[in-house]
């Protein structure tokens, strides 16, 4: 049914409110007197609302969300696996959202074990040696891991390394990470299975090279066959390899990163680690070192004192060659909370079933629609597959963007379309282990009744759609040339 | 059997048939033998929900809460008041498990929620343009200072050292990996020194000057002097704000600041021991295309409806990749949405009187203090917010020994990073202080040693 | 069919300039804006502003993407079209009488170098044929 909501500046009435606050119990004070000059002018207009008004307004724009919790998802790249509840409770607890990052250290020794032991177990998953749980995202992971690379080269005299070597097929985060580090893209083709080529790999090396980002398995959802031969080639040319964490849901159990040759890699806890990917945010973006870059991690690094028993934090005084920080205290807490509360709920051998089940769900679902694409894998696939959407494209004129609006009418959220960049027409698919068989073979059905209505329709009747969702597709082009980029009060 | 994983033996065996092959380990042979994982990870083993439950109970159990004690402690993180209806709403699976609004069709409560926080940002910051969220304060206004060198294609970044020392720290590093020099301006009496700005700005090839206010010690700096003497010289002015402040002081938006950051933990978010919260970014119109970040426009549909819609997005990393802007990919969008519920339930009276509260509470605890004899403030006639450095007899450490020992988490020690100010100790007074809890500290702090 | 005027030098990139005493006009060719779709935003560079043959000098943004331009010849940017600013659909309209920039050139002789219109017209009709 279509539908909006009206914005909440329109619901607002003079005079409402939905607050309170009890009675001033000191003698007041005047606030221009107080402020000295710096009293505030104007009124901001925010709305004025009774609670029920407030509430009601955000329970109806709830209900234009799709989301994990309604149906299947299969973002590729994403991982949106199921959020587990507990770690709602857990997260909420006083003991860990109601104390100050700047107590006594003493008073807060539940958290740092949480966060010690959070790492610890991280770095046991992957197979490296330290990790730091600053940074929010996983793009700021990558900043991260790649500003410890670029101090690393600075610390051996390396002045000249400012060449980052990235696949074709990489995510757009990696190349944008790198730059805004300082550092060169220079890409290495990959061949059609989105592998990376070996040989053109050995061909780039020079004194110039400072890393290789990889994410492995690839964005094709390919395990790199080469992967010792491609880390051992960096690293015979003096650079590091960086492995990006995105696709871990695939191996976890079965292969770590640390045993690949990687030097530094980052994770996404909300894809992996089952925490809510909250509409964009907030996540966590852990970066795990190998020993030969511990020097630069960020500070403060969370240690433990075996003598006394007791966590602490060390600082810069203690760690001269840390890169220092890369954003306020010690990470996004809350969310470290859930991710630790999910490892502990798996298990080694839980972790090691959700890969499984997620590579064996992605090659149930690739089967069941190989007759209808072309994938873009050869054999099987890890926990995500390609498809190529080029031929049906060129055949009905049905791109995989109205494929995507199509599925929506179908009651689902698309896969990721148009990534990657090496696959015309692109949809990515990772279903995650925890959807159902049945889950799995009605998407399959939708499939193959959207790709019927393709041949027997052509394009025409997609391009209405969705027509089951509250509002239709938007006009991009006038958004992007004539931005209204805020609520024009009074109009 | 997992309860997050419904695959059943059975399920397996029937999907492995249709895969056609014999067992699941036959789907990982792409990994080279070498690399494949022999023993199993050493973790510990896993836990039903109940003993996860107490698992977590324990740690919990081990930290302080600000329920267990009262808060007098700030510098950057707040206790402030949060309305039961914002963490009501922000629990809901809708918004706390979609993702980001790629597919506008069936993310409209995302992204009118994103765009209705724009809005409000540039509301209380008096600027034209808000993004969706940068992670938090700090990295805003390192991303600021960075945004400002390309715009002015200069490449000296100045910064208050009366700015909070974690965002100073952030912009040092986020310097160093863009080779942008980093030089800090003193302050005088609490606020920067305009003489030694002058001098800075003199030496040329200045791109930005970081000002915060209310800043790290809660005073509040006249931005329109500042504003004035960047441009001046050519340069900008960003200025690290508090969206909860500026519901009493004045915008800064108004006062010539050209970029207005902060954090927004002090609307609506948990202290949550420093994080997730968010940044806040506004920029005015020249600035709009090099600002980082999502940003969320009003479009219409095909029908003609109003609807929201990412855009702006060709700057994005995903789309020019090693031209971004920035490489940011997410904004805190969970914390933004929070921010934009507490900004509705209070509207601009609640604003209003929670900075009253602020302002009155705090001067009748400084009043106090000072009355016991023991306490003087450390910049006195400097305008504040929420915060106050003071001197005291005591060294600050032992203070808050005994304040601990009795309850109370004291303010922040700066002796070790303010030497030259004797025994500097700073109090952070929310609204959601009492005047028991006030009367309390006094007589702990002032009394018998 | 993507329209190829005659008396222009295209680029295998998609770019095209008139030389006229020493001056070159730079736009985009009709299979580039047709490519790209809807043309949202165009960042010229500034008056005064040197460029070499190759640099990446415009942004042309679509609603999905950004594309640069690279500059077909050498030179210093005498004039930038700021009609595109409030009407960047122009680029669409009509690629070649909606110009962007114009250069002094430094050495005219280096557009020789670059297709004519008919071979211009061969590379079009190959990527067409590619269905890309």
């Amino acid at each position: 049914m279509k539908r909006t909501v009206e914005t909440i500046f329109e619901a607002s009435r003079p005079g409402r409110a939905g607050y309170s606050l009890p009675e001033l119990d000191v003698p007041g004070v005047d606030c221009a007197s107080a402020l000295k000059g710096h009293l505030r002018s104007e009124a901001p207009r925010l709305p004025e609302m009774a609670e029920v008004d407030v509430v009601r307004h955000f329970t109806k724009l709830s209900k234009m969300n799709y989301s994990v919790d309604e149906g299947f998802y299969p973002l590729g790249s994403c991982t949106m696996k199921y959020n587990p509840k507990v770690n709602e409770v857990a997260a909420r607890m006083p003991g860990f959202s109601r104390i100050h990052p700047l107590q006594p250290v003493d008073t807060v020794q539940g958290a740092l074990q949480l966060m010690h032991d959070l790492g610890a177990m991280l770095a046991e998953i992957t197979g490296m040696d330290a990790f730091t749980l600053q940074p929010a995202a996983g793009a700021h992971g990558e900043q991260t891991g790649l500003m410890m690379i670029k101090a690393w080269h600075e610390s051996r005299g390396d002045h000249q390394r400012t060449k980052v070597v990235v696949p074709d097929s990489a995510h757009g985060t990696n190349p944008a990470s790198a730059t805004v580090t300082g550092f060169d893209i220079v890409e290495v083709a990959s061949d059609d299975e989105g592998m990376v080529d070996l040989e053109a790999l050995k061909s780039m090396m020079d004194d110039r090279v400072a890393a290789l980002m990889l994410t492995n398995p690839n964005t094709l959802g390919v395990f790199e066959r080469n992967i010792l031969g491609l880390t051992e080639t960096i690293h015979k040319a003096g650079g590091l390899v960086y492995y990006d964490g995105a696709n871990l849901n695939a191996i976890m159990g079965k292969a770590r990163p640390g045993d690949m040759g990687f030097d530094v890699l980052h994770l996404n806890l909300h894809k992996t680690f089952s925490t809510p990917h909250g509409g964009g945010g907030p996540g966590s973006g852990a970066v795990g070192v190998k020993d030969v870059l511990v020097p630069f991690l960020p500070t403060p690094v969370i240690a433990y004192n075996e003598e006394e028993d007791t966590y602490l934090l060390e600082g810069g005084d203690t760690r001269p060659q840390s890169i220092g920080r890369v954003r306020s205290f010690y990470g996004n807490f809350g969310v470290l909370v859930r991710a630790y509360t999910y490892i502990m709920s798996m298990g080694a051998e839980g972790l090691r079933e959700a890969s499984e089940t997620a590579v064996l769900n992605a090659n149930y679902l690739a089967a069941k629609l190989a007759h209808l694409y072309p994938l873009a894998h050869r054999g099987h696939c890890m926990h995500e597959f390609v498809l190529n959407g080029g031929p049906l494209k060129q055949e009905t004129g049905v791109s995989s963007l109205d494929v995507a609006k199509a599925l929506i009418d179908a009651g689902y959220h698309p896969p990721t379309v148009y990534f990657p960049l090496i696959v015309p027409e692109a949809l990515m698919v990772e279903p995650t282990e925890t959807e159902s068989q049945e889950t799995l073979d009605r998407f399959a059905e939708a499939m193959e009744a959207i790709v019927a209505k393709a041949k027997a329709e052509g394009a025409a009747p997609f391009h209405d759609m969705p027509l089951n969702s509250p509002v239709s597709r938007p006009d991009e082009t006038t958004a992007a040339r004539n931005p209204i980029l805020t609520w024009r009060f009074g109009e | 059997m997992n309860r997050y994983i419904p695959t059943t033996e059975e399920d397996r065996r029937r999907m492995l048939a249709v895969i056609g092959v014999p067992d699941v380990d036959e789907l990982f042979s792409g990994i080279p033998a070498q690399v494949r994982q022999k023993v199993g990870s050493n973790l510990p083993d896993a836990l039903s929900e109940m003993e996860v439950m107490n698992d977590l109970r324990g740690l919990a159990a081990w930290n302080l809460s600000v329920d267990e004690a009262i808060c007098f402690l700030g510098a950057g993180v707040y206790d402030h008041f949060i309305p039961s209806a914002v963490d009501s709403i922000i629990s809901r699976g809708e918004f706390t498990t979609s993702y980001t609004p790629y597919q506008p069709e069936v993310a409209q409560g995302t992204l009118q929620a994103i765009f209705q926080y724009q809005t409000m940002v540039c509301e209380l910051t008096g600027m034209e343009i808000s993004n969706a969220s940068m992670y938090d304060g700090a990295t805003a206004a390192a991303e600021a200072a960075v945004m400002a060198s390309a715009a002015t294609k200069r490449r000296r970044i100045l910064c208050g050292r009366n700015v909070h020392p974690q965002t100073r720290e952030t912009l040092r590093t986020y310097c160093w990996s863009r080779k942008l020099e980093y030089e800090e301006i003193p302050f005088i009496d609490g606020a920067i020194d305009g003489a030694e700005l002058e001098k800075a700005l003199a030496a040329g090839d200045a791109a930005a000057l970081v000002v915060q206010s209310p800043n790290f010690f809660g005073v509040l700096e006249e931005i329109k002097p500042l504003a004035d003497k960047l441009h001046e010289a050519g340069g900008l002015l960003i200025v690290s704000t508090d969206l909860l402040a500026l519901g009493t002081v004045e915008a800064p938006g108004k006062l010539g600041a050209d970029i207005v950051t902060g954090d927004g933990q002090t609307v609506g978010n948990p202290m949550n021991f420093g994080g997730p919260a968010f940044g806040f970014f506004a920029v005015n119109k020249p600035l709009m295309r090099r600002m980082p970040g999502r940003i969320c426009g009003q479009a219409t549909d095909s029908s003609g409806r109003r609807v929201f819609v990412l855009t702006l997005q060709a700057r994005e990393q995903h789309i020019r990749r090693e031209k971004a802007t920035s490489n940011i990919c997410s904004n805190q969008n969970l914390c933004i949405v929070a921010a934009s519920v507490y900004l509705s339930l209070m509207g601009p009276k609640g604003l209003r009187e929670t900075g009253a509260q602020i302002l009155a509470k705090s001067a009748y605890a400084v009043e106090q203090l000072e009355r016991t004899g023991k306490f003087r403030r450390a910049f006195p006639g400097a305008p504040s917010f929420r915060e106050t450095v003071l001197l005291c007899d005591e060294p600050p450490g032992e203070l808050n020994g005994r304040l601990l020992e009795a309850g109370i988490i004291g303010g922040l020690d700066l002796s070790a990073d303010h030497p030259d100010l004797k025994n500097a100790w700073m109090l952070a007074v929310t609204e959601s202080r009492t005047r028991e809890e006030i009367d309390y500290l006094v007589s702990v702090a002032g009394g018998e040693e | 069919m993507a329209r190829i005027p005659e008396g222009l030098h295209y680029t295998k990139d998609h770019e095209w300039v008139r030389i006229e005493g020493g001056v070159g006009t730079v736009g985009i060719t009709d299979y580039a804006q047709h490519a790209m779709g809807d043309v949202v935003y165009v960042e010229l560079p500034e008056v005064g502003d040197e460029v070499a043959a190759g640099d990446d000098f415009v942004v042309v943004e679509s609603v999905k993407g950004a594309n640069d331009v690279f500059s077909p010849v050498s030179g210093k940017v005498a004039e930038i079209n700021d009609e595109l600013d409030g009407a960047p659909e122009l680029v669409n309209q009509d690629p070649y009488a909606n110009w962007l920039v114009k250069l002094e050139v430094a050495d005219p002789s280096e557009a020789e170098k670059l297709l004519d219109a008919s071979a211009y017209a061969k590379l079009v009709e190959e990527l067409e044929a590619e269905g890309s």
